[in-house]
């Protein structure tokens, strides 16, 4: 009992730690977002101004462009300046006008497509994540069919880029069977609302995008699981449980548990790998997240919605780790232990 | 190092990936021997045609003519009558030809065709329909007048001066000829694309293109990786943990973001395919680093490190002679998992525009890329993108079941 308030006191501490490291990263990645593409020989505003002013053949027009932009993007004043102008911008939510879609601002076209993605990858990814740990699991303890074919034929399916998988579920259950839609996020005769219908129409354009996720994941997660749980099983606590006559139901349990633990810090790792594939995959079925927000600026050169989304999806991986760590933070008795003294 | 080869090739799981990726790497290799020519000629004028054999159609008239005792309109019938057509047969006779609904089977042609005969009139009003849907009816009953016609054709020529008509030959129903006998045949193994080109020897120039790509990509990872996990792991101190604060920072800030930020902003002229390989090698050497660190960490005390140093040797030497040979299969298995992260970040990139953007050289993912353009997808034009999915796939799992299978070898826990 005494001992809660030195745990409490640990996690406090770890979690301190683990926000702190977290802000500071935040802080470089939006100074890498800054800086990467003013760092690339010939600036991103020279291509811009020559695109904007092609086919001009007044001078005096194209130099009224090349002000404008200059004076938009800041250049004329010094790096550090145009740097906090930009960021402080930024965290406010104000990531300038699009080009493309002048003048819808970028903040916008974002947030009309964030929901979209975090709606369709979170579900996804824990799903796929705990049904390749559950496939693992059982692999390893009961060997048999899920060893020998269910288990590599999944782990043959992770090895498929997610938008490949995309393209073969659109090709199998869209084109051919017709059983699904085969893009958007809803018919094309609704507008978003609440009534059944509009619900009933993004469940049923939601299954397509959402299993071409879940099931390039189960693979990797499982053979992870597999091994780490083999290991367990060979573990000396194991063998001693046996000999002093323990469950086998409950020693299964312990193992699991320890082997889950590697496989939770795993998925935090990963989580920026498995977000970058769910988001190509997205394109396949012109989800209207954040994927296909970046493909469209990345064809029509919409440089600031371009920034705007890598910032956003770096967040995002940024706020799905801290989480997971948190979780862990929970889960593992070592970190309490450790954070003690 | 034989007896460790020797042990590596005694590992299933190994010699399977290693077969299968040699499959596929023998296979880039041979068939440009083999059927020479540029591989990214357009040489059909249309897009996405069907995988098969084609043959010159000027030639077949020409040729000799075999008449073989086969009843060959009927099984043209079958094939020319397609389910929608069927179904709007049926359609037709159960409104307006008077017949029950449930005495029409779609399946049998024959008694189909008879009852169509029988009871389909173009003097029928057709009641109750759109214009538009009479009109599609009209048309429905001429292409079956078409497709049961069973006169025979006739070739003809036009005469220079007159500008007539002369017939050259009859071809009847039961007329073939010999497909060997015909020179100009092409065939294209999986169609072509939508640019016409031939998607077998396409996909076999990009697959080249690819693992370029994930080699380049996969040496300089392993070279940074390896480098820096050296340096931190050995030198410790300061050193490491500033080391391991960018290892960590580029860990948790997702490649692919990065990856997205440089190829953008090096703009299209200069994307080339060493510089793709060379950006996606530089922003995928965090976990090459991690592993190699702690094996340094775990390495640097042990004896012959320590006597090492005690003759003086220098650092270089003693990372290189005492401390390299024991990380060496983690090396190699980092490196193996590099390349295919790098065929994969290629593909990914290239599917958001940002691949390489030579006209000079396809990759898979450009090969992707380019079937999304034209919505391959969507057009069910399947043989422009599945080869290409599968390829990765085969890649990309070969070289994971190498990796795996090497893992069992070196790390004799995980045996099962």
């Amino acid at each position: 009992m005494i001992l809660w308030g030195d745990i409490l006191k640990g996690l406090k501490r770890y979690y301190g730690q683990k926000i702190i490291w977290y802000l500071v990263t935040l802080v470089f990645a939006i100074i890498l977002n800054f800086a990467l593409p003013r760092c690339m020989p010939g600036n991103p505003v020279a291509g811009l101004v020559g695109k904007a002013a092609s086919g001009m053949t007044d001078a005096s027009a194209t130099e009224k462009i090349q002000q404008e932009y200059t004076e938009k993007f800041g250049l004329d004043k010094s790096m550090p300046e145009q740097f906090f102008k930009w960021a402080g911008a930024a965290i406010k939510g104000d990531f300038g006008v699009s080009f493309k879609e002048y003048p819808k601002p970028v903040s916008e076209i974002i947030s009309e497509s964030i929901g979209w993605t975090i709606a369709l990858q979170l579900p996804a990814i824990l799903v796929g994540w705990f049904l390749g740990n559950l496939l693992g699991a059982v692999a390893a303890y009961m060997k048999g069919v899920f060893d020998k074919v269910i288990l590599p034929v999944f782990l043959f399916m992770s090895n498929i880029p997610a938008f490949g998988m995309a393209t073969i579920l659109l090709f199998v259950f869209a084109i051919k069977l017709g059983w699904f839609p085969a893009s958007k996020a809803y018919g094309y005769d609704l507008i978003p609302n609440m009534s059944w219908t509009f619900i009933g129409s993004v469940i049923h354009h939601y299954w397509l995008p959402f299993l071409s996720v879940v099931l390039v994941t189960i693979g990797g997660q499982a053979i992870g699981m597999r091994s780490m749980s083999i290991y367990e099983l060979n573990a000396d606590y194991v063998k001693y449980s046996r000999f002093l006559g323990i469950k086998d139901r409950k020693i299964v349990g312990y193992v699991f548990k320890n082997a889950m633990l590697p496989q939770i810090t795993g998925l935090a790792m990963s989580i920026g790998t498995m977000m970058g594939g769910a988001l190509v995959a997205e394109i396949i079925f012109s989800y209207p997240g954040i994927g296909s927000a970046l493909l469209a600026a990345i064809t029509g050169q919409d440089y600031p919605v371009i920034s705007a989304c890598t910032l956003i999806i770096t967040i995002m991986v940024l706020l799905a780790n801290l989480f997971v760590e948190i979780i862990y933070g929970l889960i593992d008795p070592r970190i309490k232990a450790a954070q003690q003294d | 190092m034989k007896n460790m080869i020797k042990q590596v090739f005694h590992s299933p799981k190994f010699v399977v990936g290693f077969v299968m990726f040699m499959l596929v790497f023998l296979t880039v290799l041979i068939y440009p021997l083999i059927v020479t020519g540029d591989p990214l000629e357009m040489i059909g004028n249309g897009a996405f045609f069907e995988p098969g054999t084609y043959v010159n159609v000027d030639e077949v008239v020409d040729s000799q003519q075999y008449k073989l005792h086969i009843d060959a309109k009927s099984k043209k019938i079958e094939k020319d009558l397609d389910q929608t057509t069927r179904d709007d047969m049926k359609e037709w006779l159960s409104k307006f030809g008077g017949v029950e609904e449930s005495s029409i089977d779609t399946k049998d042609t024959a008694a189909l065709l008879k009852l169509w005969q029988d009871h389909y009139s173009t003097d029928i009003k057709m009641t109750g329909l759109t214009a538009a849907k009479q009109k599609y009816f009209k048309r429905l009953g001429d292409t079956i007048v078409d497709i049961v016609n069973d006169e025979d054709l006739s070739i003809a020529e036009k005469d220079k001066e007159s500008g007539e008509l002369k017939e050259k030959t009859k071809i009847g129903s039961n007329v073939f000829a010999r497909v060997s006998s015909i020179s100009n045949r092409k065939t294209f193994i999986l169609g072509t694309d939508n640019f016409g080109r031939d998607v077998l020897g396409e996909l076999v120039s990009a697959t080249k293109t690819s693992l370029k790509i994930g080699f380049a990509a996969g040496i300089v990872a392993t070279l940074v990786g390896l480098l820096l996990g050296l340096i931190a792991g050995y030198v410790g101190g300061i050193t490491d943990d500033i080391i391991m604060f960018i290892t960590n920072l580029f860990t948790v800030i997702p490649s692919f973001v990065i990856l997205i930020l440089i190829s953008y902003s090096i703009g299209n002229s200069r994307r080339g395919v060493g510089l793709v390989a060379i950006i996606i090698g530089i922003t995928s050497w965090t976990w090459t680093t991690r592993s190699v660190r702690s094996q340094v960490i775990s390495l640097r005390n042990r004896d012959h490190v320590n006597l090492s140093k005690l003759s003086g040797h220098s650092m270089f030497r003693i990372m290189i002679c005492d401390i390299l040979p024991y990380i060496a299969s983690y090396v190699v298995m980092a490196f193996i998992l590099q390349i295919s992260t790098g065929i994969l970040s290629e593909a990914q990139l290239s599917m958001l525009g940002l691949g390489p953007s030579t006209a000079k050289n396809a990759t898979l993912g450009l090969m992707m890329n380019w079937a999304m353009q034209c919505s391959a997808y969507l057009n069910g034009k399947w043989w422009a993108y599945f080869p290409v999915i599968l390829v990765i796939a085969i890649i990309s799992f070969s070289l994971n079941l190498m990796n795996t299978g090497l893992d069992q070898v070196f790390n004799p826990q995980l045996r099962d």
